[in-house]
């Protein structure tokens, strides 16, 4: 059996400053994730980060994950690529399949989950047809692989996401024909909204797809009007002409290995459903097991990273790396930045439904 | 549908050696290291496998390997998720029908 003091899963944005925290403080750390590349969603975000002036806002993803990847680097940190995690079992073992065929137990005195999350779809007549797909799938095509899927795209939702990979898929040479959206208005934050709008694409409101039309591939959409009680109206249908329809109807946390771990669940609907319980300082109902990022409930990326750091830190603390008073420090300035994040009109929510989530009991 | 050759963030497309794929039993051009998905989208592919019951087309959804949707028969192997498997030179790659066929090994 492998041995390590802190054992991270997922290299996400919150998984690498989990590690880097934890590794600054003296711990031996271990990074495992499934995917051949680190960095999680990171490498898709070419755009200029949203969130507080002071927090790296105005700087794109792709270059936070290149900084991200060189500190590891600098700090030693292992990384075991194209490994993934199975399960975890007494609290302590991570079972991982290395390279789709080598099974191996981690002894971890702490395991940091930072799983992400995963796209919500929806289901209406042809979303399964080929050409329907999550707005992050198209992001990773476009972003990551240099493929466009469609020349011409219909998206599902007006959410950050939604109006993000528009934009993106305009940059990449696609054309956007629409932006359909359920609720009655837009959900996205102005700036994103904003570039989309400018390049020309319609937004639909109160708008939803009847159906998707084609026999081996998509070739068109039909969308409708929603009354007040979300149902369509009949008589209000129009086509479009699609190849490529992207579903952004949000995200929802990945929580398979915290549950079947034996965490506790707390229900946070603005934060994407079921998540781990967990305490201001990352730490779940099971005292060696921590969450940061996405899995600990669906908020963005630089949120995600000081929930990285506020678990690292606290794993570290918990295993005696750091005097009482450096620990006050950190836990001091990582608490007032997320705080400085979870601010304004779209950040008091998920303040709110994050301290739900604290004072709920342990169980 | 298209590689994008030239963008206004990323900059041109990097020069990558070519390798060939075969799907289907036609020769497709890919770059290598990168996921099947993405090469046969760029060939143009309109879907990936039919369904077991009612031979219903499926291409990618996911494209992070978390949903399946994308699997193919690669080197013989059925159900091997293509977003996330990447290109070999000289491999043979075929739209799978059903839940595959293990080739009687099975
Ligand atoms: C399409 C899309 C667009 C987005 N755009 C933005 C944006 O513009 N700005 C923003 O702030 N946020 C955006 N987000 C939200 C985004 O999810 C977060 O910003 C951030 O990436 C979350 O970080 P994370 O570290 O929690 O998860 P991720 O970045 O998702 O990382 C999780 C990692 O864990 C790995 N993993 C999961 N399970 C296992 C396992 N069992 N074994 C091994 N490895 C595993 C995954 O492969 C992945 O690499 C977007 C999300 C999506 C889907
Ligand atoms: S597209 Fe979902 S697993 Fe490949």
């Amino acid at each position: 059996m492998v041995e390590r003091d802190i054992v991270v899963i997922g290299s996400g944005p919150a998984g690498l400053c989990a590690a880097i925290e934890a590794a600054e403080a003296g711990a031996k750390v271990l990074i495992v994730d499934e995917n051949a590349k680190p960095g999680g969603q990171l490498f898709k975000q070419i755009h200029k980060f949203f969130g507080s002036r002071e927090h790296r806002a105005g700087v794109r993803g792709i270059d936070i994950g290149t900084l991200l990847l060189k500190q590891a680097e600098e700090l030693n940190i292992e990384v075991w690529l194209n490994t993934e995690a199975c399960g975890i079992f007494d609290q302590d073992k991570v079972w991982v399949v290395r390279d789709k065929h080598t099974s191996v137990t981690i002894h971890a005195k702490r395991i940091i989950l930072a799983t992400g999350a995963n796209e919500n779809a929806v289901n209406f007549p042809g979303w399964t047809l080929p050409g329907v797909m999550g707005a992050g799938a198209a992001q990773t095509m476009i972003n990551i692989h240099r493929v466009l899927p469609g020349q011409k795209i219909l998206m599902i939702g007006s959410g950050n996401v939604g109006v993000i990979v528009s934009y993106q898929l305009l940059q990449a040479g696609a054309q956007v024909k629409a932006v359909v959206e359920a609720a009655p208005q837009l959900g996205g934050y102005g700036v994103h909204t904003a570039k989309v709008r400018r390049a020309g694409v319609p937004f639909y409101t109160g708008h939803t797809v009847l159906e998707a039309k084609g026999t081996d591939h998509i070739e068109s959409a039909v969308v409708v009007k929603l009354d007040a009680a979300w149902k369509p109206i009949a008589g209000t249908e129009f086509e479009l002409d699609v190849d490529t329809i992207c579903i952004a109807a949000g995200l929802t946390p990945a929580v398979e290995l915290a549950f079947g771990a034996g965490c506790r669940s707390v229900n946070s609907p603005v934060l994407g459903g079921l998540v781990p319980w967990h305490d201001e300082t990352m730490r779940t109902s099971l005292s060696s097991i921590y969450i940061a990022g996405d899995v600990s409930g669906v908020e963005e990326a630089s949120t995600a990273m000081e929930e990285g750091r506020m678990a690292g830190l606290s794993a570290a603390q918990s295993l005696g790396y750091l005097q009482e008073k450096r620990y006050r420090t950190r836990f001091e300035a990582i608490n007032h930045n997320l705080l400085a994040l979870r601010s304004g009109m779209f950040g008091q929510k998920r303040r709110d439904a994050k301290k739900a989530i604290v004072a709920a009991s342990k169980g | 549908m298209q590689r994008i050759l030239d963008h206004p963030i990323l900059g041109p497309l990097p020069e990558e050696e070519k390798v060939v794929i075969m799907v289907d039993g036609e020769p497709v051009e890919a770059r290598k290291g990168e996921m099947i998905a993405a090469a046969l989208i760029a060939a143009g592919k309109p879907y990936f496998r039919k369904t077991v019951k009612r031979h219903e087309p499926r291409s990618i959804f996911c494209g992070i390997g978390r949903c399946t949707d994308c699997v193919m028969t690669v080197n013989g192997i059925p159900n091997v998720r293509t977003c996330v498997t990447a290109v070999e030179d000289g491999m043979v790659i075929e739209t799978q029908l059903g839940s595959g066929d293990w080739g009687g090994k099975r």
